[in-house]
């Protein structure tokens, strides 16, 4: 047993006791410092990770391979800048600051098992160990009526998302006994051979699964949660839920869509190419009315989510490379926005769009920011957006999927009209009152990572998009 | 040591980034670290000529940039003994003339921002030079020209100057067009932008001679507009409305000579094929001709070294048409330092008498030694008398040309005939006679020393410069700088005595025509009036290229303006009002279809008891449903 591979989560776990207890020990006064102890964990995970090498553990339950070590980057990026961001923000929280980081990393270190995830119950485990953390961080705010309501809308709309993934695995361990991805496939593919093809069973299961799933990506019509959650959780945590989350569900899709399931693959393909196609339709056009940036965001990612399922449409390690190079651009490019938002709210108390109007005046760097991340979701050259959905789409035609591309196309034109709105109102309007800006040095970093992050996958996206290839050919069955 | 010679270009870049985003406010300062930043280029240069002379090999050093399965785009930097000259030329005259422009720009309010844009050049001629591929020489090429564009208007209030500004790009961008589509065209019979690769192929004869000749003319047509040849000449004058110390850098010295660097280093596709590298050479020595008539009778002192320019440019590109790599390059080189020195000389008398009219001039020599020196020096070597820098570089050409065929060697001799005219004539208005503006005079002096010390420097580079090439040297710039093989053409005595000569006697008409005044000027203008008018007014291109070109363009623009208004706008409001009404349905759909009629009964019901419609979870209810119904559908879908 090679107990090396889960070094990176043994010590995540130990990080996250050490704050809960330090948090515990220390007064109110001290606990600020619980936020960088929590980066320096990360920072120590990241490094692990980096140092923890591939193989299995466990009979195949706990797999360390590329594909988990590109994802586990992601998720600990992500969790890094929602921490970084939060640093300030959870000065406003009388109680419980301790807490706050410690869930976060809970969530984070429920993401990494998720990723790693070889059988379905441990799946399972970790994709609830994931989500149960951030029920608790929607609603941190709980004397705001609005997180309250965030966090109750998610609890319940999770409970019953989690059944009905239930359900989808007591159907496929009903029809093979099987847990272990790969077994099951094997299972499926010889069943197939011996009795020929299954009934709806099998279609039902394939269903709840992309149902279940679907919730966590924010799917259109499993999206209902996603606005008034991301509304009103606490911002960092939207950020946070809007891109790690939803990293960790795609990862967990993409392991058993494209192991478990992938002799089925005609079946499910066509099912996911409507709904990313409804997303991508639905996403934009309700975008385009939202006052508020936060729900505006909420829309344009469940529009984004749409075109990340593109790559799985694709169906080809090119699909995976490119769908996973867009989770790392999207990762800075979303984050970047709602750090944008996160530190125009600290200062006015606002998240109406309105309120942006003459941002270049009052704040130029922030203006600036905010302008180059929401370009980089809409895919303007040079940044990193641009590049991922080049590639992303050039997958998809290169297997034929032409469909798909056009409404991608014609919905992102749509995109560029709302987030282009915001820097509209940021250049070309002026705004009444003198607001006198001054970004804390946290935020200020976690700024500048997102736009290096932004401008260096845009510049330079080999080395990037060769990790991404990498991860993905741990799929080799085509 | 070679492969970090990327610093070169990055190092004004820098001081560009630091003026404009900190010392803007600091003018002193800016200017400073302007100038650091070209002299530390400087340094840098000196030991990558050093490594090349030891070992003239060419250098590769890059990265990949783009790596598109099949098609990859390679950034780097290419070092051969031509880039290490350029490095030398482009850096010096820069450093000199970064340091001079503190004299000459001082006062000035927009200071920091000319010593940014002047840090940008820099960094975009430097990086131009040492581009590897044609990818990167364009966007460098670019650069140059916004650069230049923003230099030439730097006055902008001045609506002379943002006409010229304006000018200059749009004539050098007709060219770039042309370029553009040769760098596609040969990209896509070659498969990559890389230029080496790109010239093995052509040697290998792997690309046919069809595609080879219409790309080279088509980037010749890039190289046209920026070294301001025929017929895309008419920007490079009116582009002299810019500061001077500008004129001298990218007007005479470096941006203008980025075309025939461009032609040199694409050598092998120009050598490979004959019918472009004879039209190179045509428009050259026609450019050469055209532009040098002209200068006879300018009075603008700026105007008259911009119509040498390009006059000399043509020489460079009738060289290099014929193959004469050599003999192109070290031109440019040389003609580099004199030029340089000459705008600088004429910046210096500006300065002092606030006029460009020569004939508001004269007289100047004893108030301004230095500067009458350096000038004269500099015109001595333009005009090719033996022993300056000018002698040798145009002695190579015309070797060049009479090899080819002595009709070009015509065309060359009396184009440095008009040269040593044109030239005297100036210094003879300008420097000696009487003063012919009193009041101008007694207020004119020497310029200070920052300005007056890179005269002095350039006056020696414009002497021994040329020293490099003197043929009989063993190893001289042609076993240096060379195409394919060095050419060791006999030293041709005749030919030297022919064309000192020949600018003797140019001189010495000026001499007796504008010191001496034993040949009336104004009976010569009336003798021949007619070519006279055709001269002054440069052969009327600006009024031809407005007719036949400015004009109609204008009219259908206006057309389309009109069309626009009508028919585009409204097409364009229609399109955003349908847009607009979807999203609104969409909306609609949103609140009443999706959240209603999904639970028809409960919504209704809700309606009824608006009191309760603010609690949330008939909306929980509904999201739930909206999930159900969902895989409900999904699964219609799928079984049926």
């Amino acid at each position: 047993m090679n107990y090396r591979l889960l070094f990176p989560e043994l010590f995540l776990f130990l990080w996250i006791i050490f704050i809960f207890v330090l948090d515990f020990f220390w007064d109110k006064e001290k606990t600020n410092y619980l936020g960088w102890f929590s980066l320096l964990g990360l920072g120590i995970t990241i490094a692990l990770v980096f140092g923890s090498g591939t193989g299995r553990l466990f009979g195949g339950m706990f797999l360390a391979d590329s594909f988990s070590f590109y994802f586990k980057l992601v998720f600990l990026s992500a969790s890094f800048l929602a921490i970084l961001s939060s640093i300030d923000f959870v000065k406003k929280i009388e109680k419980y600051r301790g807490e706050y980081f410690g869930l976060i990393l809970l969530s984070t270190l429920g993401m990494m098992f998720l990723c790693s995830a070889g059988e379905l119950i441990t799946l399972y485990i970790a994709l609830e160990l994931t989500t149960i953390p951030l029920f608790v961080l929607s609603a941190y705010l709980k004397k705001d009526f609005r997180s309250a309501e965030a966090g109750i809308k998610y609890v319940i709309l999770g409970a019953i998302s989690s059944a009905i993934l239930i359900y989808g695995i007591s159907i496929i361990y009903g029809l093979t006994g099987m847990t272990d991805l790969g077994l099951i496939q094997f299972s499926l593919a010889q069943q197939h051979l011996r009795f020929g093809p299954f009934g709806p069973a099998l279609i039902f299961g394939i269903i709840f699964f992309i149902a279940g799933f679907g919730f966590k990506l924010a799917l259109v019509p499993f999206h209902m949660w996603a606005p008034d959650v991301y509304e009103g959780a606490p911002t960092p945590i939207t950020a946070f839920l809007s891109v790690a989350s939803k990293g960790a569900g795609l990862a967990a899709f993409i392991r058993i869509f494209f192991v478990s399931f992938n002799v089925y693959q005609p079946d499910w393909v066509m099912i996911v190419a409507v709904l990313a196609s409804l997303g991508m339709i639905f996403g934009n056009i309700v975008a385009l009315l939202q006052t508020n940036i936060k729900r505006m965001l909420a829309y344009s990612s469940i529009a984004q989510i749409g075109y990340i399922m593109i790559g799985v449409v694709a169906f080809s390690w090119r699909g995976i490379s490119a769908l996973s190079f867009y989770v790392f651009a999207y990762l800075f490019a979303n984050m970047g926005a709602f750090i944008s938002a996160i530190t125009f709210s600290n200062v006015t108390g606002s998240d109406e769009i309105e309120d942006y109007a003459g941002l270049s005046r009052s704040s130029p760097g922030l203006a600036l920011f905010m302008a180059v991340f929401l370009l980089s979701l809409v895919g303007i050259p040079p940044l990193a957006g641009f590049v991922a959905k080049y590639y992303i789409f050039a997958s998809a035609i290169e297997k034929g999927h032409i469909g798909i591309v056009v409404i991608a196309i014609l919905t992102s034109v749509v995109a560029l009209y709302y987030y282009a709105g915001v820097i509209k109102k940021m250049y070309f309007h002026k705004s009444e009152k003198e607001v006198n800006f001054s970004i804390p040095f946290s935020l200020k970093l976690a700024l500048f990572i997102c736009l290096l992050g932004v401008l260096i996958a845009g510049l330079f996206p080999t080395p990037f998009i060769d990790l991404a290839t990498k991860a993905a050919q741990v799929f080799k069955y085509w | 040591m070679l492969a970090s010679s990327w610093l070169i270009p990055l190092l004004p870049l820098v001081a560009f980034a630091f003026i404009v985003f900190f010392t803007n406010k600091r003018p002193k300062l800016s200017s400073y670290l302007s100038v650091g930043a070209v002299c530390g280029s400087f340094v840098l240069s000196v030991p990558v000529l050093f490594e090349v002379l030891k070992n003239p090999i060419t250098s590769e050093f890059k990265f990949t940039w783009i790596d598109l399965q099949g098609f990859t785009i390679q950034m780097g930097i290419l070092i051969d003994p031509l880039t290490a000259v350029m490095l030398m030329v482009v850096t010096i005259v820069s450093m000199l003339v970064h340091i001079y422009s503190i004299g000459y720009m001082a006062g000035d309010p927009r200071f920091s921002r000319y010593f940014s844009f002047l840090s940008l050049f820099t960094f975009a001629m430097l990086g131009l030079v040492l581009a590897n591929n044609f990818f990167e020489i364009f966007i460098f090429w670019e650069l140059v020209g916004l650069t230049s564009y923003l230099l030439i208007g730097f006055w902008f209030e001045k609506k002379v100057a943002a006409d010229a500004g304006k000018k200059a790009f749009i004539t050098t961008r007709t060219g770039d067009l042309g370029f553009l589509v040769g760098i596609f065209l040969l990209v896509s019979a070659a498969g990559t932008f890389n230029f080496n690769q790109i010239f093995h192929q052509i040697e290998a004869g792997s690309i046919s001679t069809g595609i080879l000749t219409v790309s080279a003319i088509l980037i010749f047509a890039g190289a046209v507009g920026k070294s301001a040849q025929f017929p895309l000449h008419v920007w490079l004058p009116d582009a002299m409305e810019g500061p001077t110390p500008v004129s001298a850098l990218i007007h005479a010295a470096t941006m203008v000579a980025a075309g025939v660097y461009l032609v040199a280093r694409t050598m092998t596709l120009f050598a490979a094929s004959s019918s472009a590298g004879l039209i190179v050479a045509i428009i050259g020595a026609f450019t050469a001709f055209l532009a040098a008539s002209i200068g006879l009778v300018q009075n603008d002192i700026k105007r008259v070294l911009a119509y040498s320019t390009i006059s000399q440019l043509g020489y460079m590109m009738l060289a290099l048409g014929l193959v004469g790599l050599t003999a192109g390059t070290f031109h440019l080189m040389t003609h580099a330092f004199f030029k340089a020195l000459l705008f600088l000389g004429a910046g210096s008398v500006i300065h002092a008498m606030h006029t460009n009219d020569i004939w508001k001039m004269g007289g100047l020599f004893p108030k301004m030694k230095i500067t009458a020196i350096t000038f004269i020096i500099a015109s001595l070597s333009i005009s090719g008398i033996f022993p300056f820098s000018g002698f040798w570089s145009k002695d190579e050409i015309f070797a060049v040309a009479a090899e080819y065929h002595p009709i070009f060697l015509l065309v060359a001799i009396i184009v440095a005939f008009m040269t040593a005219f044109y030239m005297f004539r100036l210094c003879f208005v300008t420097f000696f006679g009487k003063p012919r503006d009193k009041h101008k005079f007694d207020h004119a002096h020497e310029s200070p020393k920052v300005m007056t010390i890179p005269l002095m420097i350039l006056a020696f580079l414009s002497i021994f410069a040329g020293w490099l090439g003197i043929p009989w040297l063993a190893k001289g710039y042609s076993s240096f700088v060379f195409f394919h093989h060095p050419h060791h053409a006999e030293p041709k005595i005749w030919l030297m005595l022919i064309s000192t000569i020949v600018a003797l006697s140019g001189i010495g008409l000026a001499y007796l025509i504008y010191y001496k005044g034993s040949i009336s000027a104004e009976k010569l203008k009336e003798k021949f009036s007619f070519p006279y008018k055709l001269l002054f007014n440069k052969y009327y291109f600006d009024e031809l290229y407005q007719a036949i070109i400015i004009n109609p363009i204008m009219g259908f623009a206006n057309f389309l303006f009109k069309f626009d208004l009508g028919i585009i706008d409204w097409l364009v409001n229609a399109f955003g009002n349908f847009t607009l009404f979807i999203s609104n349905v969409k909306e609609w759909f949103d609140t009443n279809i999706v959240d209603g009629a999904v639970n028809g009964i409960a919504w209704i019901f809700k309606k009824a008891c608006t009191g309760l419609r603010q609690i949330q979870t008939g909306y929980l209810s509904n999201y739930i449903l909206v999930i159900f119904f969902g895989i409900l559908l999904i699964i219609l879908f799928k079984i049926a």
